[in-house]
Parts: C-alpha cells; structure tokens; sequence
C-alpha cells in the first residue's frame, strides 16, 4: 500500500486519531475486536462514518422502537430509503423527510440544495416519481443580518435545486426565534407516486452480480460529511466548509430519470442512493440487507481528479450518484442507458458470499470488514434524562395591551405571509397542483385519477419544549389537523427529530418523552411512522435548540370534485370548533411578553383529536363546511387575520370570552367557516365574513381595522425584514 | 396534427407539454436534442426547464444542439413554433425571435400565477381569445426579464410582434413583454406557462385555447394572413 501516503494503523491508535473522526476510545476498541486486529487508514475512516449519529441513530434507535411502523395501508416502514403507503389501484405513494441542518449553518445555499436533492434520490431510488417537495425551516429572527443571510441562502437553495429538478415545492413552514440563531434547520420532505409492483429495494444478492456506479465523478467534497453532521457547531465549523456537498440539479434531473427508467429494467438487483457517507454506507448497507458480501475495485470509480486514495472515496459525499446491483451480464444494458442519458457509469464491483466488504485498488487491499457488524453491530447508547423543574403557570394576559400584542403578532415573520420565502419556488411544474404552498397542505393531484395526495409538514417546538411528553403529541396532532382539514385521510407520517446534545441530561429528557408522546399520537390518530431521520447536536455557542420534532403527513383525497370550487363568501358563518382554554405555555403572546416558555402541563385528549378531526374532514368532503382552518401559532385571532387575508374577506366576529384567550395556543381547536345555523358537534358561531373591515370583539378586548391594514401588516412583515440594511 | 415535444437534458416541463397538446386532441411525440430532423411533424413546442443546467447563460447551450437547425427550418416552413419559459430563452438564442431574457429585476426566482393580457388576438396562436382579454397562467423563472433595443421594441410594436403583456410587471420586461411572436407570425416565445393553465381545479383554465387554436393551425394561421 505504498500509492497512497496514510497514517499507519500503530500512528491512528497511538496518536488517537480515530478521535478526529469522531470515534471514542471505547469505539475504536470495538472495532479492533470485530477486525480482529488495528484498523488501517481507510477502514477506520469507513467505522466511524456508518457509527456516526447520522448513520447509526447511536443515540436515538431506542426511541424510534416505540413508533407504531404497521398499519393495513403501510406497505413497507421504516428501514429502505423511505416509507411506502397505499393509496389503492395498485398505487402507492413514497415520502421521507431528512435534516440538512449542520451543512446549512455553514454554507446555506448548498446546503439547503443538496438536502433537496438527497431527499429526491432517497425518494427515486425507491423507484417512486416524485410529485412534491416539502420543506419546514427555523431561523433565529430576522433581525438579526446573520440570520437573513441564512434565510436568503436557504431559500434560494431550496429554489434552486427544487426549481431545476423539475418537481414542484408544494408546502412548507417556517419558524423564527432566537433559539435557532447561527443553527438553523433545514428539513426537506419529498413525495412519491409508485405502482405497487415497482417497489424496489436497496439490496445486494446474487453471487456474480455486478455492482454498478452511476452519476457524477467522485471527488473529494463532502468528505466526512455524515461525521460533521453529527457534532456540535462551533466556531471551527467554519472550516468544515469543505465538508459540505455541492448539489448539481442538472445532473440530479439526468440521473432522476436514468434510474426510473433502469428500475423498469427486470435485471436490476437492488439500488440505493449514495447519500450520507456515500460509497461507503450503500455499499455496506446493501450488502448487508442481502445478507451478502461486496468487493468494490475502487480503480474503476469515475473520479474527477486523479490520486483520491480509496479513503477519500470510499468518505466522500459527491452528491447525484447512485450505487446498482445488476444481474452478472446484464451489465451492459445498463451502461449503455446511462451513456445515453450522458451519465457517467462504470461496474465497480461484485456481489460475493464471503459477507465482508472488501476493497481493492489496482492489486492492493485496502479493506477487509466484516458487512454484519460493521451496520448491524453500531454501537447503541442509553444514557441518563433529567426531567426538569416545573415552573409557574401564567394563565392570564388580560392586563396586557392585547391590541398591541395583535399587531406585534401579525407584523412577525413567524406568523406573517410566507410569499416571500414561496414564490422563489417552483409550486406547479407537472400541472398536477391543486393547492400550493401558504395556506395549509400541498395538495397534488394524481395523474390520470380523480384523486390527489394531501402533504403537510409542521413541528410546534415551543410546545414540545414546555411540555416534552404532551407537546409530542401536539405536533403528531397539528399535522393531522393540516390533513383532515384538505378533506384527506391521514395514512402516516415521517418525522425528523431536531435536537441539541443527548449527552445533555435535559435534552435527553426531552428526546425520551417527546418520542413517548409522538408514539401515543401515531397510535390514536392512526398514522403509523413509516420513515425518519434524526439530527442531533444541534448546539450553538450559548445554548441548544428547542426540541424541534417536524412531522411529515400525507393523506388521501380519494375524490377531488369538492375541492373545485372554492365556496368561502360573503354572508359565511365561522365557527369556532373547540374551547380556549387558558393554555398559554409555548404560545406567541407568551414568547412576546414574557420572553420565555414556561415548563407547565399542556393537555391535549387525542381521542377527542380524532373524533373531532374525522367529524369535520367529513362534513368538508360532503360540502357541508366550506373550509377548516386549525388553529395554530397566535391563537384564534391570528388564524381569523390570516383567512381574511388569505381569502381578502373581510369578517366580523363577537365572541364572549376573556380577550386573552384570543391568543391562547390550546389543543384540538379549529376555525370553520360555513353556512349559518349549523350543528356542529362542539363548536360556537362566533361571526360572519362580512364587508372590508377586520372585527373582533372580546371581553374588554376588541380590534377594528381595515381589512387593507391587516394585509398590508401579514404580507409586509418579512420583505421589510429581509429589505433592512444594517 | 403532429407535434414533436423537443427535449434537451434538463427540460422539465417536457411532459406537461406533451400532456396539453394530447388534452385538446393533437398528436405529440418526444424529440431528443441530438436529432436532426423534424420533417415528419407539424409543429414544435419547446418546454421549459433548465437546458443542460442553464449553467452557462440559458438557452446557451441548447442553442448549438443539434435539433436546432431542423427547428429553424420548421419555421422557415411556417409550421407552428412555441417556445415556453425556457423555450422562449431558447428562441431568442437562436435568433428566431429577437431580444433577450435577463435576470429578474428583483433577483428572485417567481413563481405565481400572473394575470396577463392578449395584445394581439390576431394570430394562429391567440385567434379564439378577445382583443385585450385577460387570461391567468402561472409564472416561474428567474430569468424572465425580456431586454432588446429601443430600436427593437418599436419594431415589436409597429408589427404588432407582442402578445401577451403582465397586467402587473414581476420581472422588469421591457414593455411588461411576457410574450413575443415573430413577423411571420409562426414562432411564438413565452414566459408564462399555458401548458400549467388547462383545469379550474389546478388555478386556470385560460390556457387550453392556446393548444386549441394550435391543434387547428392551418385553419387559423391562414384566415388571420
């Protein structure tokens, strides 16, 4: 092994330098009893990408068990590149979501690029069509010019991936506050349309069978990436620019198409996305589903310069690539698909029956690992939670000037029209689109039926923060609620868990009853998690961010001809579903006035979230109501300003509670405009859409405004933001 | 009536192209870029999308694809021409329809639907739409800003050359220009998206006249000549 000038095995052990990719003592020590003897250069940088956070869930694999993964239209759960759900006719739809987080703290327009376009690949490489992009974004506030430049960065990523890719962004969400300040989160979600006999799988078997490379050249990008992305961010993060992959949505587009068309191909094995770590965890990871083993030739791999040692390929993040196993001599069919759709391609190796991933450069070993361990034996961590002290509650914000508190709120990029951020993206390439990002859930037709697939992301981390056990539940809840109110079934959902440090007792507090919470709600809302990723340490210089589980729901419209007219008008009744309760702990008003969240109980009864969800998305399909709205960040006032804006209608409502409770962020509620005079089970008239003007009185509290001045406020707030210049 | 749907690597929009000319009843069949001949068709749409990444200037690279000559015979052949988004890029590219399109003035890519009016109902491609009618088809480019001379412009305008114009500019395009055609009156270029604008239910229907007017080229290319 003299081509390439690498630590030997006695420099890693003796100056420790295992410890740089991340591995602890105890690690390397493992690794050293399942070799048998040091590892060299190449293999110790293999155990300590496929044990890093990213890959392994070191930390979280215990957590995720608890999620109910099964249900009568779950085809296939947790465990491939993404979650596959029927949705009848011999069709299926595939959807995940995963975290780009770290890599967009330090570089975010690739960052937020390339987390679209390995969640595209994921997608793909199940042999699915993507029909919709989703992504939930925080930021710490606009204010500050860092965090617009974050913003500007990541959307314009997202666009430019999403855009050039061709697959339309059809929802997202978007959070700001001071806890994501320097660590911003970028989840991307896509979703896919499969026939059920398309189903692919990553895999590796068949004695003989070649292993094919398509996409771009390797190089020497992204190196590490999966490691980086598993630690905290400081100020050396900087320098882990190179860590971070640079996406090229135009070849993403070539292999998108490629690899549907190879799936069509009846001698294709298995194939997986190279995403995080690359050659190395598709390689292994198929060979270990196929309970097989692999020999790479890592001569053979396209690469965009010469002299990347086989350590630097086997880490190396290049993005739009994908790894194929193909029947032995069928290879060539394959090769001439992807020269013609002008990809780069070569075989690189073999399928064997010895289950060890070995790798050859020229005529030199570079690595000999057993496949079994090196995915399946990861190490697993259980540590210690601490619950913490319970604060005093605040349950009343009557004294405050609630007026004041309404404009502050409609005037904040949390709560204002996201247009700025949506409209740099692509929302109706395929012309399949029937509701588009800002209000509520995408809404994607199916092509050729009358149905359309609903999807929504959301993550309420206030809520999870003050109350980790019931504020899991809530955020499972909110995203069902997005669904029911599209008039779909909820038939599962994929979540990202975004969390600081586990090693932080209080965090790992929150992961534990979070997860507890989030499983109780899959259970009684009935959406089963069919895929997930997780990020973790997402720390900055002063404190961790908020506990921020997103979930990813889809759902089914099994007709679309009540959404063909939009029947909100004039002389509507709204409703209000559900009571308002004094439950301000995570809230808005809370978070402006106080400045903190108070750890206090938050309820929330899933059964009665299901009855009442289902009662309504009925009452929707069959016409009945003319539209659902959840209430959400801000409370019932806020959600009323958003719909006159939304629907530039203006309402007058009267509602004889305490005018705090406008702003109160409790549990199951809803907002229903319909026709007058109807029964609805739990909800109160409460007004009518009504003329120009936004009206809503409370007790002692009553707001009056010109419907203009409400618009102006929701759909200003963030240009002027992102406008300021200091 | 025959279409050929011309792809380049990148294209996008290919296949909601294809899906609007086979909605209104015409036929249409996928032409690769590295062909050379489009004689066995009776018109060509060029869709919109990212022509090999548009990462050199767009419609750069597309501009010197094979397919090219054989489109600028089908012109010359006054069959119908439609250049979509980045098809429109593509046909200033290769100088059948003058003038340039440049970055938005607002540096942001944009997507929306745009309410827009027909200027010019007096061609094969706008002939069933009323003189000045307003019609909303979505928008999304980056690089939709239209730029040419002042020369040109009055040029466009004395010729009647301009179609379709934004009823609120989202690009800075000279003259609110979202559409152009040629003095033939064959080879018509477009921001906007007609082929995303065919179902109430998707936010439009105003485009599906433009594929009707087109599936029945002959006829109406002729009675407005």
């Amino acid at each position: 092994m003299t081509q390439f000038v690498e630590p030997t095995e006695t420099d890693i052990k003796e100056q420790e330098l295992y410890k740089e990719m991340g591995l602890t003592d105890a690690e390397y020590d493992k690794v050293v009893s399942i070799l048998g003897r040091q590892p060299n250069y190449t293999e110790i940088g293999i155990f300590s990408v496929m044990w890093s956070e990213h890959c392994s869930y070191k930390h979280s694999k215990p957590f995720l068990g608890q999620f109910p993964t099964s249900g009568e239209q779950v085809l296939m759960g947790p465990g491939e590149g993404a979650g596959v759900v029927d949705i009848g006719d011999n069709q299926a739809v595939v959807f995940k979501v995963e975290s780009h987080n770290h890599p967009s703290a330090v570089e975010p327009y690739q960052g937020a690029a390339t987390g679209v376009g390995g969640i595209v690949r994921d997608i793909v490489s199940m042999g699915a069509q993507p029909i919709g992009l989703l992504n939930s974004l925080r930021f710490g506030e606009l204010t500050n010019r860092n965090n617009r430049r974050l913003l500007r960065g990541v959307v314009s990523g997202i666009g430019g991936y999403g855009n050039s890719i061709g697959i339309p962004t059809v929802s997202g969400e978007v959070e700001f506050d001071p806890f994501y300040d320097t660590n911003p989160l970028v989840n991307a979600m896509c979703v896919g349309l499969i026939d059920h006999d398309k189903i692919q799988k990553g895999t590796a078997k068949g004695v003989g069978n070649k292993v094919v490379y398509v996409g771009l050249k390797t190089g020497r990008d992204g190196i590490h990436g999966a490691s980086f992305a598993s630690e905290e961010l400081s100020e050396d993060s900087e320098a882990k620019r190179p860590s971070v992959q640079i996406g090229d949505p135009f070849t993403g587009r070539k292999l998108m198409e490629a690899t549907l068309k190879a799936i069509d191909m009846p001698e294709l094995v298995g194939i997986q996305d190279m995403g995080a770590a690359g050659l190395t965890s598709s390689s292994s990871e198929m060979a270990a589903k196929g309970d097989s083993g692999i020999t790479l030739y890592l001569d053979k791999v396209p690469t965009r310069e010469d002299g990347i040692s086989p350590y630097e390929m086997m880490l190396s993040e290049t993005q739009e690539r994908m790894l194929l196993v193909v029947e032995d001599g069928s290879e060539n069919k394959f090769l001439d698909l992807f020269d013609d759709m002008e990809l780069d391609s070569a075989v690189i190796g073999e399928v064997t029956d010895n289950d060890r991933l070995l790798l050859y450069y020229e005529e030199d070993l570079y690595a000999d690992i057993p496949v079994q361990p090196l995915s399946e034996e990861a190490p697993v961590y259980i540590l210690e939670g601490q619950e913490p002290k319970e604060d005093a509650e605040r349950g009343d914000y009557s004294n405050e000037d609630l007026d004041a508190v309404f404009k502050s709120l409609i005037s904040h990029p949390t709560m204002a029209s996201k247009d700025f951020i949506f409209e740099q993206y692509d929302n109706q390439v395929g012309a399949n689109t029937i509701q588009k990002s800002g209000f509520g859930p995408g809404i994607v037709r199916v092509e050729g039926t009358n149905k359309a697939i609903s999807m929504t992301i959301d993550g309420k981390s206030r809520y999870v923060y003050a109350d980790p056990y019931n504020g899991g539940k809530e955020v499972v809840a909110q995203a069902f609620r997005n669904i029911i109110a599209t008039g779909a079934t909820p038939l599962g959902m994929t979540d990202c868990l975004n969390y600081g440090s586990p090693e932080k007792p209080e965090i790992y507090n929150q992961l534990d009853e979070s997860t507890k919470g989030m499983a109780e709600a899959c259970r009684a809302l009935q959406t089963p998690v069919v895929s997930g990723n997780v990020s973790l340490y997402n720390e900055t210089k002063t404190a961790s961010i908020l506990p921020t589980p997103v979930i990813g729901m889809v759902g089914l419209i099994e007709d679309i001809e009540f959404l063909k007219s939009d029947k909100l008008s004039e002389g509507d009744s709204v409703y209000l579903v559900g009571d308002l309760k004094k439950q301000f702990q995570g809230s808005q008003i809370e978070k402006l006035i106080d400045g903190e969240i108070r750890k206090t109980v938050r309820e929330i009864d899933l059964e009665l979230e299901y009855k009442r969800g289902i009662l309504l998305k009925d009452m929707f399909v069959s016409g009945d109501i003319h539209k659902i709205a959840p209430l959400g960040r801000g409370g019932l006032i806020v959600k009323l300003a958003q719909l006159a804006n939304h629907y530039n209608l203006g309402m007058d409502i009267d509602i004889d509670v305490r005018g705090d409770l406008l702003f109160s962020e409790s549990a199951s509620n809803y907002v229903v405009v319909a026709p007058g005079g109807l029964n609805i089970e739990g909800a109160a008239e409460i007004g009518k859409i009504s003329g120009n003007a936004f009206k809503v009185s409370a007790q002692n509290f009553n707001v009056d405004y010109d419907l203009e001045e409400i618009n102006a406020a929701l759909k200003g707030a963030i240009p002027e933001c992102m406008s300021s210049v200091d | 009536m025959k279409f050929a749907v011309v792809r380049f690597p990148g294209s996008n929009c290919d296949r909601d192209l294809y899906n609007a000319a086979v909605k209104v009843g015409a036929k249409a069949e996928y032409v690769d870029y590295r062909e050379t001949s489009l004689d066995d068709f009776d018109g060509v749409l060029i869709p919109g999308g990212f022509s090999f990444g548009d990462y050199l200037r767009t419609g750069a690279m597309a501009g010197v694809a094979p397919i090219t000559k054989s489109i600028k015979k089908a012109a010359d052949e006054d069959k119908p021409v439609l250049g979509i988004c980045n098809g429109f890029q593509i046909l200033t590219e290769i100088g059948l329809l003058p003038g340039a399109l440049i970055h938005n003035t607002g540096h942001t890519f944009i997507s929306r639907n745009e309410s827009l009016k027909i200027v010019n109902n007096n061609t094969g491609f706008t002939k069933n739409h009323a003189e000045n009618e307003d019609v909303v088809y979505p928008i999304a480019h980056g690089e939709g800003c239209y730029y040419c001379t002042d020369e040109t412009y009055e040029e466009l305008k004395d010729n009647n050359q301009i179609i379709l114009t934004y009823n609120e500019n989202p690009n800075g395009s000279i003259g609110d220009i979202a559409g152009i055609i040629n003095k033939r009156g064959n080879v018509l270029g477009m921001m906007p998206h007609p082929e995303r604008a065919l179902e109430a239910v998707l936010g439009s229907d105003d485009g599906l006249r433009l594929f009707e007017n087109i599936k029945s080229w002959e006829e109406n290319h002729d009675t407005v000549r």
